[in-house]
């Protein structure tokens, strides 16, 4: 057609215009698959760690049908800690209780399946509802770690018939676990939990917000309204702007060498976290909060100044209120990179196997990250799953922070 | 929890403090003839609690740092303590056991020895317990009565807090400075004690790498010491495997992104490729020996390579490449979106196709941002630690094949300070050179890279 249509036009002068085309096409295409293989990538690990992690918030669980009107136990409800409770069935004898009802429902050998911390569950299960003492009842209770695995597909072949028979019964299953949440470390897959980690990661990022937040803030006010344009101002600017860049496990190095000679005592312990991850944070803070409050148009501190106000009331009244919103999503962002981070932790010692949640700020504690990484070290099978589902609630709380931050910043994103 | 305690004391006379000034400033206002004051009332309150806030503060701080110490001395100064060990692993354990049981940390002690001085530690702990909240409240209450007294009609309260204010302020800004110097003098202190025991050339020059934290601290192998292995295991994975990877997408998704993507389309895809970058590392290192490195080893056990290892230093570069793409194309879509449109329409005007346009016009133009972007991008992508951790493997090998296991000066530091090691042994202490080493080159990227945006960006306009 284009013969009629541009006459002037060439053959060669078509060819070499297809040509163009054609690389044009080639090209738009090339850039469609670049952001589709990102985006692939990211699909696939979120779903990677999906399918791995859903075992995790299951475990493989054993019916064990225990009479207790047989086994005469009491509790007495004057007795109000939790630990006490347990303490007390087990001076009465509970765990033999359920090693001969083990015995009985699941064969000879089937107490030995159970896991050896199995009557712990079974006593939180009475604590739960004192009722089954006075019937009988069927509790799930957790298998042994190596049966988990003969039912999960590998482990050791000779209990795989064992693991087939009790689950052909009914009497084996994978069951949701909600006290994946609620438990600590342990040794073994079928006894951990993350709320140990979580809770080490909450107070460490109290104190990493109590410290990152008002110096961040104060300093970026500082630099921003008043700070004279001279030497020392350009050395504070630049320190700032080369910490965003300093890789993180440098600040752990700091933290071991400054922080732990400080606090020998405390290795291991939230507030020595807190502080490293603090360091870390407060450039971004500064950083965002300049941004905030180069934001707000200068007629308002003029406004402002106008009636009277002092330059310290015309920045705490008027410019931080205005550019708090802003504030607040880079210190969101800012704390969720601190709850992800790693490395430096390791460096101060959080890396410790800590069995019982952390107390306070100075008690021994592990964060979820660092969690995940010392999981991601067993061999065993059954602590894949463990790690996957424990990487779930991590990217569930990153995912809620930085909903936030977005959030934040269109509900309050001001034009002026 | 003393700490806690103190500073719940010193914030309750702070608090108490504002209250008592504030009241008596209404006071004094009702009572002065004209009710006039050279500040308003609740500066007043303020000027005493930051005169009790600030001294509590300072003491607290120093004495958070100075009471155990104490507290450890009269132990030491306790009959009991006599028979502790001279020195080494057993009388520290002994020592924190006997903590442990006097702060109610734990219930009984293992160690024979420890039982004796459990005593003296719970007194010692009440005693300086007391002595904290006693000093306490002294500081408080004599800064805070000095303060009081100054309440007047004519006290000008409101400029003395903005002083105070300002002060605070400045303080706020020198954490940075004080930040740096601290990394930058216990990063210099330990490397140099390490330049005592091994030679910077063997350390910088050497090709073997292999430190042994049981050898004898006084007299290391300075052969075992050479870095250069670890230094291109990180080049290697993080400046070349992982920009192989996150160079071409990183651009190619920005060019799609901001030159052809419909708008709608762009306000999703720009978010969900940030994502990218907000997953913590460790699930990348995760990701990437769980699910990467086992692929890639079989991959190569498909194509015939014997020995393929199940840690290689290309499962750690194109995982670090992927987490590194919405730097390179963050930067490089904001300098492409700096390039005045005019540029762009001109070339469209002379019949150039969109792709050529970006390849003859936007692109150049967009060079220096885009190698400030590429240059950020691997500073991070050296200083990444978990990834390889988790994925590249803990021998040094000096060779270019992808599929063998590599070591980073990253995975070295952690290596080196997470073992048993002493901090007097050469090889914990090469781990601070390796990190003074990791400071200063990715300062050196981050100060270049801001050096070639201000010499080289075009000022258009």
């Amino acid at each position: 057609m284009s013969e009629h249509v541009a006459p002037t036009r060439t053959s060669a002068y078509e060819a070499r215009l297809r040509q163009r085309y054609a690389a044009e096409k080639r090209f738009k295409l090339l850039g469609l698959s670049a952001v589709i293989f990102s985006v692939a990538v990211l699909l696939v690990l979120l779903v990677t760690m999906t399918l791995n992690g859903i075992g995790g918030f299951q475990r493989t669980e054993l019916a064990v049908k225990v009479d207790f009107r047989q086994a005469a136990l009491s509790l007495d409800p004057n007795i109000k800690a939790g630990p006490q409770k347990i303490r007390a069935l087990e001076t009465q004898g509970l765990p033999a209780v359920i090693e001969f009802y083990g015995n009985r429902s699941l064969g000879a050998e089937g107490y030995a399946e159970l896991n050896s911390d199995a009557w712990r569950n079974a006593a939180s299960q009475i604590i739960a509802d004192p009722s089954l003492l006075d019937k009988e009842a069927v509790l799930w209770l957790p298998a042994s770690d190596d049966l988990a695995n003969a039912y999960g597909g590998d482990g050791h072949l000779d209990l795989k018939p064992l693991a087939r028979q009790l689950a052909d019964q009914g009497k084996l299953e994978d069951r949701l676990d909600l006290g994946f949440l609620a438990r600590s470390d342990a040794t073994d897959p079928q006894q951990v939990g993350i709320w140990g980690a979580l809770k080490g990661s909450i107070l460490t990022m109290i104190v990493t917000l109590l410290l990152a937040f008002p110096v961040g803030v104060l300093s970026a006010l500082y630099l921003e309204e008043y700070a004279p344009k001279n030497r020392w101002t350009d050395v504070i600017e630049v320190s700032i702007n080369n910490l965003a860049a300093v890789p993180s496990i440098i600040f752990g190095l700091l933290g071991l060498a400054v922080f732990l000679g400080l606090f020998p005592n405390m290795r291991s312990a939230p507030l020595i976290g807190g502080l490293t991850l603090a360091l870390m944070t407060m450039p971004v803070i500064v950083i965002a909060g300049r941004n905030a409050i180069k934001a707000v148009p200068p007629s308002i501190r003029d406004g402002a100044l106008a009636i009277g106000a002092s330059p310290v009331q015309v920045v705490f009244h008027h410019v931080l209120p205005l550019a708090l919103p802003g504030i607040l999503t880079g210190t969101i962002i800012g704390m969720a990179r601190a709850l992800g981070e790693t490395a430096p932790l390791l460096m101060i010692g959080m890396r410790a196997f800590v069995a019982t949640p952390p107390d306070g700020f100075t008690d021994p504690a592990t964060v979820l990250p660092v969690q995940i990484f010392l999981w991601s070290d067993e061999i065993d099978r059954g602590f894949v799953e463990r790690t996957s589902a424990a990487i779930i609630v991590l990217l569930l709380f990153l995912l809620v922070m930085n909903g936030l931050a977005i959030y934040l910043r269109n509900r309050f994103e001001k034009k002026w | 929890m003393s700490g806690a305690t103190l500073l719940l004391v010193g914030l309750g006379l702070a608090l108490a403090g504002w209250l008592a000034a504030r009241a008596r400033a209404w006071s004094l206002k009702s009572a002065s003839p004209k009710g006039q004051m050279r500040a308003l009332p609740s500066y007043h309150g303020w000027y005493v609690a930051l005169w009790i806030a600030i001294p509590v503060m300072l003491f607290i701080g120093v004495w958070s740092v100075v009471a155990p110490n104490l507290v450890m001395q009269s132990v030491l100064a306790h009959p009991a303590a006599a028979q502790l060990p001279e020195f080494g692993m057993q009388r520290e354990t002994i020592l924190a056991e006997a903590r442990g049981v006097a702060t109610g940390a734990s219930q009984t002690v293992f160690n024979r020895g420890a039982a004796d001085l459990v005593e003296p530690f719970r007194e010692a702990i009440a005693r300086y317990r007391l002595i904290g909240v006693a000093g306490t409240l002294a500081i408080g209450l004599l800064f805070g009565g000095l303060a009081f007294l100054r309440v007047r009609p004519d006290f000008a309260a409101r400029t003395k807090v903005e002083r105070i204010i300002m002060g605070m302020l400045l303080l706020a800004s020198l954490v940075a400075i004080l930040t740096t110097l601290g990394i930058f003098l216990s990063l210099v202190f330990e490397t140099v004690r390490f330049f005592g025991m091994v030679s910077p050339i063997d350390f910088l020059l050497g090709l073997h790498w292999g430190p042994d934290p049981m050898a004898n601290a006084a007299n290391p192998d300075p052969s075992r010491y050479g870095a250069i292995p670890l230094f291109w295991g990180t080049i290697y994975i993080g400046a070349i495997i992982a920009m192989i990877v996150a160079i071409p997408l990183g651009l190619m998704s920005a060019i799609y992104l901001t030159q052809y993507a419909d708008p709608r389309w762009r306000s999703w895809l720009k978010p969900i490729l940030e994502i990218l970058a907000g997953v913590p590392t460790v699930v990348y290192g995760y990701f990437a020996a769980l699910t990467v490195a086992p692929a890639i080893r079989d991959a190569a056990m498909a194509i015939g390579i014997q020995n393929a290892s199940s840690e290689s230093a290309l499962a750690a570069g194109l995982v670090m490449g992927v987490m590194i793409i919405p730097f390179v194309s963050s930067m490089a879509d904001d300098s492409i979106a700096a390039v005045p449109q005019a540029m762009r329409d001109g070339s469209l005007a002379m019949g150039a196709t969109t792709n050529e346009t970006i390849r003859r016009v936007l692109v150049p133009a967009a060079l220096p941002g885009i190698v400030a972007g590429v240059m950020l991008a691997i500073s991070r992508a050296i200083g990444e630690t978990m990834i390889v951790v988790m994925a590249a493997g803990a021998a040094a090998n000096l060779t270019a094949n992808p599929l063998e296991t590599m070591t980073t000066v990253t995975y070295q530091i952690v290596a080196m300070l997470t073992g048993e090691g002493s901090f007097d042994h050469p090889a914990t202490l090469s781990a601070f050179a390796l990190g003074f080493v990791l400071f200063l080159v990715t300062l050196g990227l981050n100060f270049f890279a801001l050096r070639v945006v201000k010499r080289f960006r075009e000022a258009y306009e």
